[in-house]
């Protein structure tokens, strides 16, 4: 599986935004923090507008939030606003002869894309959050004890 | 009668309660199924066969089963969770954590250091508990191949 950067940076967007769901904060602080493009954060952002996931708030102060709920939104939900998880096989053209081959090199990433697309859609964003916060504890802790 | 939610080893009177949590569908009933799942697990207990129910005012709204198996596939001994169930009308108030943390404490005291169980890709809602429980994939692989 590879992400696309668009998912990989809505993924980072949202995960951010909805550590804090009180939190308010602009592309740009979302960029520096983690040394991405403001633009393509920013086109990023609009689309996670758009469909409702981050809400935009005006004047001072303002910036984006995330609108959701944690605990129902996906790892998925994100990824697919950006891309399809579908493989596909990077080969435009091919002889009657490759069918066969074609058709179970299909039947095979179709299982993959299942199991991978299952994975993804039952992890929450509650779930991921607390995995990395309890996954930076330990780090720190070993940092300590070292 | 407490309000409090209380984790217990489950007792052959639970029977009824446990069919009834299991029922998804009018015609889903497996009686025979529970009765001798109780009798392996309730009436001959031991220490590394568990069967709880979550119990809230007299009422049991939640149950889990698991034992310890040993060299089942290859796998030194292990806790296997095999049925897990909430009441729809007591859910998302932490009756299958308190339930899943309770078993595991139980296998952790016979002396296993794993827990595992399976779930239907389309069971989302359990897949999504099981994850937030701390579960991810793990190195078997489960095969499958329809009998013509």
């Amino acid at each position: 599986m590879k992400l696309n950067k668009a998912s990989l940076l809505g993924l980072i967007a949202v995960l951010e935004l909805a550590d804090d769901p009180e939190q308010q904060l602009s592309t740009t602080d979302i960029a520096e923090k983690y040394d991405i493009s403001t633009h393509h954060l920013a086109k990023v952002m609009r689309n996670l507008v758009h469909k409702g996931v981050v809400q935009a708030m005006r004047g001072v102060g303002g910036g984006y939030r995330f609108a959701g709920n944690p605990n129902r939104t996906t790892l998925l939900d994100i990824i697919q606003l950006f891309e399809t998880m579908e493989s596909e096989l990077d080969l435009p053209h091919w002889s009657k002869a490759a069918d066969p081959i074609i058709s179970e090199l299909q039947s095979i990433t179709n299982e993959i894309d299942d199991v991978t697309k299952a994975i993804l859609e039952t992890i929450t964003l509650s779930a991921a959050l607390k995995n990395m916060h309890l996954r930076s504890e330990a780090t720190k802790n070993n940092g300590a004890s070292s | 009668m407490s309000n409090q939610l209380v984790i217990r080893n489950a007792l052959p009177a639970d029977l009824d309660a446990i069919i009834s949590l299991d029922r998804t569908t009018p015609d889903a009933d497996k009686p025979d199924y529970w009765r001798g799942i109780f009798e392996h697990y309730v009436v001959k207990g031991r220490a590394d066969r568990i069967f709880l129910v979550a119990e809230k005012r007299g009422t049991v709204i939640g149950f889990i089963v698991g034992e310890v198996r040993a060299w089942e596939f290859g796998s030194p001994p292990c806790g296997w969770v095999f049925a897990l169930a909430v009441s729809p009308d007591a859910r998302e108030h932490g009756t299958g954590k308190r339930m899943w943390d309770e078993i595991c404490r139980r296998l952790k005291k016979t002396g296993v250091t794993t827990v595992r169980t399976m779930a239907n890709l389309d069971q989302k809602l359990t897949l999504s508990f099981l994850r937030a429980m701390g579960l991810r994939t793990g190195r078997y692989i489960e095969l499958e191949k329809q009998l013509d």
